[in-house]
């Protein structure tokens, strides 16, 4: 999923601030998944951004509303009389949903309230782990399914660098060295020989590195 | 590694020569002044074959290695250019590599870096296009096949005497000789070591190596780092990422007065040299004297290594 992570109230307040009539408008997939943006999310926001401006003496409307997904239109136009009648969208969902409500409501300015963080999991109650960067030629395969372009400080292709200390990371203990992941799954798999393999530089165009991205499936155009 | 009939460095010739070679170091300074550089290349020449110019060490921005190599060049002391892949993709790189042959570089250490985070800006966005074992192909495709990365034939190709840093106490352990055959798959020359205070880890690192025949195909030169005082060496074992400094090691140098601390270090240090030298598929050692340069040559001269042979 999109893992993200609301901005604080302060950072909310200060973007919303200049405006009298406000839509919370939460994002009912992975945002909602990782805690960030779903309804219950926007309801707690509402009620907190309430109090801080009464608290300044300030009046402002919020309304809530919370659709399926901010990144198909089909969901997007629930929102359509909401946005209407606001003179804000503050968008709960990842950067895909604020651009895409921006992309739909042109006259309407659009706020994030979230920060995207990365493509990860739920690895455990509380604990959100990156695991992908969409670089767009996924291998995988040669690494045991353990990602060292994700999950490698510094993106090393080909084994660990002298900074892996007893299965951590030298840039944060609290970091996995992707690369003890890797061998120890491949001593699993009985695949240990595939460490002297050499791995080719990555052909960094099928990432962001060539431009924004767009993926055509031709069978799905109407 | 037999006899090379046109060595591409001094270095290159002293380690072909079967000598016991001495590589120092040279961090340049967080600022223009040439003048520092000089300093350190004072207290170096005569003591060293070459010298190792680091490339903004610990991600701290400094003087640009190839311009500090440059001024060790002016003053008749060999470099070995260092060069980080953090901070240049493959088109910097190579366009750097070249510049550096155009201006009389001769020796490359091909490494990843230190991450930026532990820098003085950790703010910073890092590259890390390619690692350090794809830069070592590069720099011999350049040199062997006078190819650049895309495969375009290279009018004068840079020709490096290529090397590259192995650490024998990081984890994995096993994995640690596989990635030093990785290196000399991809073209590696010349080896140097993390700093060794471990002696028993390094014996057996070099065992392995010995054992899949790896110290015929590269010249390892084995890193020493004296300790100035016990609150270095505490600090270097605690806070220094692939440090492994064992516990006689820190007592011994804790275990003398203060004033007398520097001294011991210098003696553990030529201690370690001595046996290094004993040891079969050692060929030389690269002595990092970190802010320490004047003490380099009390080292070289009480570890019997002088006088050094001529520069090419």
């Amino acid at each position: 999923m999109i893992v993200g992570e609301q901005k604080t109230i302060a950072e909310i307040k200060e973007l919303v601030a200049p405006f009298k009539k406000v839509l919370i408008l939460g994002c009912g997939t992975c945002v909602k998944t990782c805690f960030a943006g779903g309804e219950d999310e926007v309801a707690t926001l509402t009620s907190a951004l309430r109090l801080a401006f009464k608290k300044d003496g300030k009046e402002i409307q919020i309304e809530e509303l919370t659709v399926e997904r901010q990144c198909e239109d089909e969901f997007i136009q629930e929102a359509t009389e909401a946005i209407a009648r606001n003179e804000v969208v503050l968008s709960l969902a990842c950067g895909a949903g604020v651009q895409d409500i921006a992309k739909r409501f042109e006259k309407v300015p659009v706020l994030p309230g979230v920060n995207t963080t990365f493509i990860g999991i739920l690895e455990k109650h509380g604990l959100f782990t990156e695991e992908c960067v969409g670089c767009g030629d996924c291998k995988l395969a040669l690494f045991a399914s353990v990602c060292p372009i994700a999950r490698c400080s510094k993106r090393l292709l080909n084994g660990p660098c002298g900074g892996s200390k007893e299965g951590r990371c030298e840039v944060d203990p609290a970091i996995d060295c992707a690369w003890q992941l890797i061998i120890d799954r491949l001593k699993t798999l009985g695949q240990l020989e595939n460490l002297r393999t050499y791995v080719q530089p990555k052909d960094w165009r099928s990432s962001n590195a060539g431009g924004p991205r767009k993926l055509v499936r031709e069978d799905h155009i109407l | 590694m037999s006899q090379v009939s046109s060595p591409i460095s001094t270095l290159q010739r002293v380690l072909a020569e079967g000598t016991f070679a001495v590589t120092g170091e040279c961090g340049p300074p967080r600022g223009a002044d040439p003048d520092v550089v000089n300093g350190k290349i004072e207290h170096l020449k005569g003591f060293v074959d070459a010298v190792n110019v680091t490339d903004n060490q610990t991600a701290i921005v400094r003087m640009s290695s190839i311009a500090a190599s440059a001024h060790l060049l002016n003053k008749g002391l060999e470099p070995v250019m260092q060069m980080v892949t953090r901070d240049r993709n493959r088109i910097a790189l190579q366009s750097d590599i070249m510049g550096a042959y155009s201006l009389g570089i001769r020796n490359i250490l091909c490494l990843s870096g230190d991450h930026q985070t532990f820098g003085s800006q950790p703010d910073a966005m890092n590259v890390f296009d390619i690692d350090s074992i794809h830069l070592i192909r590069t720099v011999r495709d350049m040199r062997d096949e006078g190819k650049d990365m895309s495969g375009h034939d290279l009018t004068c190709p840079p020709r490096m005497f290529i090397g590259a840093a192995a650490n024998p106490f990081a984890d994995p352990f096993e994995y640690r000789v596989i990635r030093l055959a990785k290196k000399i798959d991809a073209g590696v020359d010349f080896i140097q070591t993390q700093c060794i205070y471990n002696m028993d880890r390094f014996k057996e690192w070099m065992k392995l190596a010995r054992e899949e025949g790896l110290t015929e195909k590269v010249y390892i030169l084995a890193g020493v780092t004296p300790l100035k005082s016990a609150g270095m060496a505490n600090y270097m074992a605690t806070k220094v990422a692939g440090m492994d400094i064992p516990e006689p090691v820190l007592k011994r140098i804790a275990g003398v007065p203060k004033d007398k601390a520097s001294k011991e270090g210098i003696a553990m240090c030529v201690e370690t040299i001595a046996e290094l030298r004993e040891m079969e598929g050692v060929h030389g050692v690269h002595i990092m004297a970190i802010e320490w340069e004047e003490k380099v040559g009390e080292i070289v001269k009480a570890a019997g290594l002088l006088p050094r042979p001529e520069q090419s």
